[in-house]
């Protein structure tokens, strides 16, 4: 009982994280029609940059900084040099493209940083404290819990409360009505692949430390998960992405500390298969019917 | 439905008997009605088969052992990139998976072939009966996934196979005592049969069998697009509205595209474990699913032609990508991190510069310069009629993009799906 409530707390935050790389990837499928299959390989850019700022400035602080600017930037980058020339009728055409991009970006950190894994100590304890003899959350845990949740919340504020929210959601909702309203529909394309890619390469950086470590690759699994946390939720709906993430992070990490870390990839694939096949709208989407 | 067959049929006739059928496609705009003869070009298929297959085993002669190890690679990999191309190109399903059911044939093949070498079966019935296990346990995967495949559509499919490939060594490492955890499953030599020792060298005769499958798998894949089952695919893939109001069941042809694509992967799978005599998760990673993607995208989607140069393709270049970095006497550091890492890098960006450029890959190119020289060889008078300077000139854009452009260049295929139905009508 008591390794249960471990499990269920350690899973609340990873399934923050979870929630939040897969609310990058609402954020850009909403933004751009596309589900970024190069969103892992990108954060993992930012990761590395957050390394060498950490490494020059011995600050864990300054780290993050620079990785939330690398990961806009690197989102800039990519919206302007490569997925703006995606054919934009043909729906594969984009996801092949970034396929292609992970390739790039893959090998070339490779060929950059060698496949070792570069150690990345976390910025507080990673031991869980005791409360009344039950092991909770360590205060890293909370530290990362707490993150994304505001993160989230900022998210939230930003597209409900300020003007340029209501642009990104009116030229992501119909482009031609809001370029004849003046809405810079080019510019709030690029300004949510920033913005999406800056949240990943935050909520990638945030579990290196504890499980991904740093190595050109270590961010493929958290895609997947985001990926399956997307579909769960439903790629149009970020409160599903929230809900989405907590549910997959308690069950990932009570199937992995009960059953072991080697059948992991089977959970994710079955509750893929199982979300997609029973409710193919996602499971908290108002949604119909998914036009991909 | 007659409709909606002479449409498809328009792109089928030319399009379907591959780029060696060097069909004018400049006919397509002005024979409206397209000539159904379907057993002579049937025929012609199975002949152009046989001639290349002739064509590939006289050129193992050619090659040194290592060349035709090269070679067996690459028909393996053929069997796999083959099936994919057409179920994307075809029906616009994206697998990123189709390492997972390479794996598949693989393990279906060495545990049966093991079972066949306790039961003392030995020489072809052995090799016959694992590639029946091969192509069952491919095809009852193949088949799951088809199911759930008819259901999704672009991004959500490839997430799921994607996360297949991801899968793979917890399958073996979970299902260990049959697939063997990260170890795998280790089968016996096949040497050369006693007939032909003196005559060739062992990676000879595993290029021949790997021809050979290859050939049967392309053939048979060659048949289902030529045949209503190519047709259904398209025209589900172009407008699944239309197909289904034309009659066609579009999701039991979707997941016949995918059992299909899944049992000439599988047997790929199952050539490559006869090559290696080992199959383990470790060779079915995501990078080389991916491959196989750049394989056909690279080669030109739909394309049998494009697939098999698309599958030349990554076997030579990340060989001579390494060949060319050993030449250089690079610090061993440098060319460690080099080693692998630099063909991928190529691949990614020959991936993308292809799909923002030249959708339709190198068979798209080859059919182009194929056109030009037509053309250009015959006068001009007899080329263009009067009125039809214009769709004779944009008749070889949709034939040279094949399958998915029918939906990234709306306004070239235009012709080609309005002018039959409108003299129909």
């Amino acid at each position: 009982m008591d390794r249960l409530l471990f499990l269920l707390a350690t899973g609340l935050a990873r399934g923050a994280v979870f929630a939040l790389f897969a609310l990058s990837l609402v954020l850009i499928w909403r933004a751009a029609r596309i589900v970024n299959f190069a969103q892992g390989a990108m954060a993992v850019v930012a990761c590395y940059v957050a390394f060498a700022a950490t490494a020059l400035s011995g600050s864990y602080w300054v780290g993050l900084a620079a990785a939330i600017a690398a990961g806009a930037l690197t989102g800039f980058a990519v919206e302007r040099g490569v997925m703006r020339f995606a054919p934009a009728s043909a729906p594969l055409a984009g996801v092949i493209m970034a396929i292609g991009l992970v390739m790039v970006i893959q090998s070339a950190l490779g060929i950059a940083f060698g496949p070792q894994a570069r150690p990345m100590p976390a910025p507080f304890d990673t031991r869980p404290i005791v409360v009344g003899g039950v092991p909770v959350l360590s205060p890293y845990d909370l530290f990362v819990l707490l993150v994304a949740l505001g993160v989230m919340a900022g998210l939230l504020v930003l597209f409900t409360r300020t003007s340029l929210g209501l642009q990104l959601r009116a030229s992501a909702l119909a482009p031609e009505v809001s370029r004849l309203l003046g809405v810079r529909v080019g510019r709030m394309l690029t300004i949510g692949w920033m913005l999406a890619a800056a949240v990943a390469g935050l909520a990638a950086l945030l579990l290196v430390p504890t499980e991904l470590g740093l190595t050109p690759h270590s961010a493929d699994l958290l895609f997947v998960y985001a990926f399956t946390v997307a579909v769960v939720g439903g790629l149009d709906s970020p409160a599903g992405a929230l809900i989405g993430g907590l549910v997959v992070g308690v069950v990932m990490t009570v199937v992995t500390g009960t059953l072991g870390a080697t059948v992991a990839p089977i959970a994710v694939l079955v509750q893929l298969v199982t979300v997609l096949l029973v409710r193919p709208g996602g499971v908290f989407s108002a949604r119909e019917v998914r036009a991909a | 439905m007659s409709e909606h067959d002479t449409r498809v049929d328009a792109g089928a006739a030319t399009s379907g008997a591959d780029a060696a059928t060097a069909t004018p496609a400049v006919d397509a705009g002005s024979a409206v009605r397209p000539e159904r003869r379907p057993r002579a070009s049937t025929r012609r298929l199975l002949l152009t088969a046989a001639g290349l297959t002739v064509l590939a085993i006289a050129g193992t002669f050619l090659l040194d052992p290592y060349r035709n190890y090269q070679l067996a690679l690459i028909a393996a990999y053929f069997c796999a990139t083959a099936g994919l191309t057409l179920l994307i190109g075809l029906t616009g399903q994206l697998s990123l998976g189709h390492a997972a059911l390479m794996a598949a044939g693989g393990y279906g093949y060495a545990i049966t072939t093991n079972a066949a070498t306790e039961a003392g079966i030995e020489g072809a019935a052995r090799f016959g009966l694992g590639m029946l296990g091969a192509v069952a346990v491919s095809a009852a995967l193949g088949l799951a996934l088809g199911l759930a495949a008819a259901r999704l559509r672009g991004p959500y499919l490839a997430g799921v196979t994607l996360v297949l490939v991801i899968a793979l060594p917890a399958f073996a490492a979970v299902f260990a005592p049959v697939l063997g955890g990260d170890q795998g499953v280790r089968i016996a030599f096949d040497g050369v049969p006693e007939a032909l020792r003196a005559l060739i060298a062992v990676e000879q005769w595993q290029a021949w069998v790997a021809i050979l499958v290859a050939a049967v798998c392309a053939t048979a894949l060659a048949l289902v697009r030529h045949g209503r089952l190519g047709l259904r695919m398209r025209a589900g893939h172009g407008d699944e509205t239309a197909a289904r109001l034309a009659g066609v069941a579009t999701g039991r042809v979707k997941v016949a595209a995918f059992a299909w694509s899944a049992v000439t992967a599988g047997a790929g799978g199952a050539v490559l474990c006869f090559v290696t005599q080992a199959v383990s998760p470790g060779a079915y990673t995501l990078a080389f699913s991916l491959l196989l993607v750049v394989a056909v995208v690279v080669g030109g989607l739909g394309s049998l032609g494009g697939a098999a140069s698309g599958s030349a393709i990554i076997v030579l270049l990340p060989w001579a990508v390494g060949a060319l970095t050993a030449a250089l006497d690079l610090p061993a550091d440098l060319g460690q991190r080099l080693n692998g890492n630099l063909a991928v890098l190529v691949f990614g960006a020959i991936l993308i510069v292809v799909v923002a450029w030249r959708p339709a890959g190198l068979a798209g190119v080859a059919r182009r310069a194929v056109d030009a020289l037509a053309r250009r060889r015959r006068p001009r008078s007899a080329a263009v009629p009067a009125g039809g300077p214009r769709p004779a000139a944009s008749a070889p854009e949709p034939e040279a993009s094949t399958e998915p452009e029918a939906s990234t260049a709306p306004e070239a295929s235009a012709p080609r799906t309005t002018e039959p139905t409108h003299i129909e009508r």
